[in-house]
């Protein structure tokens, strides 16, 4: 024991680090912060350490180039002694990441502890929330698979829509004229050197602020932040009613940090590592990208945006964005903290929330892509041949043949891209079917070229027997004046 | 410092013959002579930085200056004519101009070649016109959709429905002694490069 105190001294002689780290540790906080609320801030940062030291693992066995990442994430998968659980836990550290730091921004925002004198923390964090996304999409191209290949398409798509640059852009991201080599190496560049420098600069830089600032007092309504009084305020608070950071509030982050590795672990455990999905040949074209979880709202908003409106959206919506997380603290930087007395504040996470996690939700199964297969592979349900006319089966013949059933389902089968088809012949009339299905409109793409009059004639023969068995389909009463014949009228059993 | 400047003050006056000094005195009184040179020092390391930032600038945009005037587009022969029936459309592959040592199978490309009618070629990219996903042909309905976000094309890559402003990337085509040869090099992208805008081929 003595030899220990003996080193430790020789050393803190030549370092002078015990005193500050002790003031650190030691420092007075407000009695009421030490709740499982303000555990997400330390929790972040174990699962960056996490994050860094399964990091340096993988990067023991991973190669960053075009022709051998593929297979080095196999290896690691496969070959490696518990290789896969490195990288499941490298994978699912990043979902758990960002959804900590979301919450840890979502709750900051909440107490108001952006207010004065914690503006440039917040400010601080907004980069790190950034940079956390910005390890998250490059993270995804380092497996670089089917789906990153494709993602990188996406990302280059949407760089060159950038007035005038575009195109320098879009070569600059790539490396080159084409998703490549080059691309991966310099993406490898940002995720392993370039953000991990500014994470652990910018997350010192945080934690040092909280520091020295101190921890953001529990907000009561009606307490009201003054730049004039509110320091004299929270120190008289920290005296009155504080206590030691340590060992006072600091069980609570030990235990929900631990809490937080054993689920990653769980979850690495459970579920494994993410991929890699089919190699990253750009000649294999039977594919169907789709991002990573925390981008998926994204590709729900590139598909549901009007086409005029998705330029500036994807342009200038992310600047005004960031923007407004900026100007945050300096447009409320004083007054109530409580989110009893804040209510837009209250209504602005939760529209944030249902809008994400129904974007999330939409893109989990992209009612807007076409099935590809659906016309191959769903059949039509039984029940709509039973009792048909030989038109009519050719018409539910040509209705599979010509991808139909790509968008359109039947019996909750096949695309979503088109409305549902099961009681079409209730809402179309026979020259409104034949006409949608001739000129199209309304999304849908103009058949007259792929039909011939024969198929045109059973396709709407069959799409006429589509409606429930005590509803009659749409008629149109003056085809029937006008044609002067009701046996033309639809041909209806 | 506080000390070292109140050193600095008194010994760089008295001195008395130095040319330098008395011509900084007469400029400007205030400077001492430790002040000029770490001026002068940071001076030099600015003309330093200022010299090394042209070489890491250019390294930095070498893949745009590279590409300047198309050079990345080389003329790429897909095959024979006649592999590529009439009025219909196939995939055919083919390898990218330009090649790193570490591109793998990345470098490997595909693309729709729609024979109209004897050297009438269309030679569509297969990166969909939104957002570059790619598009898979299917013959019996005449139409190109894409897997993600529903843009469909017609057979001639006009734009049918979905998302794409525009119609499928075109890439200019020709056919010479018997083989059918594209200009190709870069990722076709909405905000264009100049070789893949929709215009007809040079047969049509």
């Amino acid at each position: 024991m003595r030899m220990i105190a003996k080193l430790g001294e020789w050393f803190d002689h030549r370092l002078q680090l015990a005193a500050p780290i002790r003031e650190a540790v030691e420092h007075p906080i407000p009695r009421n912060t030490a709740s499982w609320w303000y555990v997400f801030g330390s929790a972040a940062l174990t699962v960056f350490l996490l994050q860094i030291v399964t990091g340096v693992l993988l990067a023991l066995i991973y190669v960053p180039s075009g022709s051998e990442a593929w297979s080095s994430l196999q290896a690691l998968n496969h070959d490696v002694t518990l290789g896969w659980f490195i990288r499941a836990m490298h994978g699912w550290g990043s979902n758990f990441m960002v959804a900590i730091v979301l919450i840890h921004m979502m709750q900051v925002f909440l107490f108001g502890a952006y207010k004065f004198p914690r503006e440039l923390t917040w400010i601080v964090g907004v980069f790190l929330l950034l940079m956390t996304l910005g390890m998250a999409f490059t993270g995804q191209i380092m497996r670089f698979d089917q789906d990153a290949y494709w993602g990188l398409g996406i990302g280059a798509s949407i760089a060159s829509r950038v007035p005038i640059a575009g195109p320098a852009v879009v070569k600059l991201m790539l490396g080159g004229p084409i998703i490549a080599g080059a691309t991966l190496s310099r993406f490898f560049a940002l995720h392993v050197f370039v953000i991990p420098g500014l994470l652990i600069g910018f997350v010192a830089l945080h934690v040092l602020m909280v520091l020295k600032l101190g921890i953001n007092e529990w907000p009561m309504p009606g307490r009201i932040v003054k730049r004039a009084t509110y320091e004299t305020e929270y120190h008289e608070l920290t005296k009155k009613d504080g206590a030691p950071f340590f060992p006072y509030a600091v069980w609570k982050d030990l235990f929900f940090a631990a809490f937080i590795l054993l689920a990653i672990a769980a979850c690495a455990l459970y579920f494994g590592p993410f991929g890699p999905t089919g190699k990253p040949d750009p000649t294999i074209i039977q594919t169907a990208p789709k991002p990573d979880y925390f981008f998926l709202w994204l590709y729900a908003l590139l598909s549901l945006l009007p086409p005029s409106l998705e330029t500036p959206a994807l342009l200038i919506g992310p600047v005004l964005v960031i923007i407004g997380l900026l100007l945050l603290p300096f447009l409320s930087g004083e007054g109530e903290k409580s989110w009893k007395r804040r209510p837009i504040a209250v209504l602005t996470v939760l529209l944030l929330a249902i809008t994400l996690g129904t974007f999330t939700h939409l893109a989990e199964y992209a009612p807007w892509s076409p099935h590809m297969n659906a016309w191959s592979g769903d059949p039509v349900p039984e029940r709509y041949l039973r009792g048909t006319t030989a038109l009519e089966r050719q018409g539910a013949l040509v209705f599979q043949a010509k991808q139909c059933r790509n968008c359109h389902s039947l019996g909750d089968l096949g695309g979503l891209r088109g409305p549902s088809l099961d009681g079409v012949a209730v809402r179309l009339t026979q020259d409104q079917l034949i006409r949608q299905v001739i000129q199209g409109g309304g999304n849908m793409p103009a058949y007259a070229k792929n039909l011939s009059p024969a198929e045109t004639t059973a396709l709407v023969a069959f799409l006429r027997t589509l409606h429930p068995p005590g509803q009659a389909p749409a008629r149109d009463a003056a085809r029937e004046v006008a044609l002067g014949d009701e046996k033309r009228s639809g041909g209806q059993p | 410092m506080s000390n070292e400047t109140l050193n600095a003050t008194p010994t760089a006056t008295p001195i008395p013959t130095s040319d330098e000094s008395s011509k900084d005195a007469s400029n400007d009184p205030g400077i001492s002579r430790r002040g000029f040179f770490m001026k002068l020092g940071i001076l030099f390391n600015g003309l330093v930085a200022a010299a090394l930032a042209v070489p890491i600038t250019r390294f930095l945009l070498s893949s745009i200056t590279r590409g300047s005037g198309n050079a990345y587009l080389s003329w790429v022969p897909l095959g024979s004519v006649n592999e590529f029936p009439e009025g219909e459309t196939r995939l055919a592959t083919f390898q990218n101009p330009y090649v790193m040592p570490t591109d793998g199978k990345t470098v490997g490309t595909a693309c729709w070649v729609r024979r109209v009618e004897g050297d009438h070629f269309q030679v569509f990219a297969v990166n969909c016109a939104h957002l570059g996903c790619p598009v898979r042909w299917f013959p019996q309905s005449g139409l190109f959709m894409c897997p993600c976000h529903g843009g469909a094309y017609y057979r001639d890559g006009s734009r049918a429905s979905g998302p794409p402003e525009r119609g499928l990337f075109e890439y200019p085509s020709k056919v010479e002694n018997g083989l059918i040869t594209i200009q190709a090099g870069e990722l076709p992208t909405p905000g264009g490069t100049a070789a893949l805008a929709t215009r007809k081929p040079p047969c049509a």
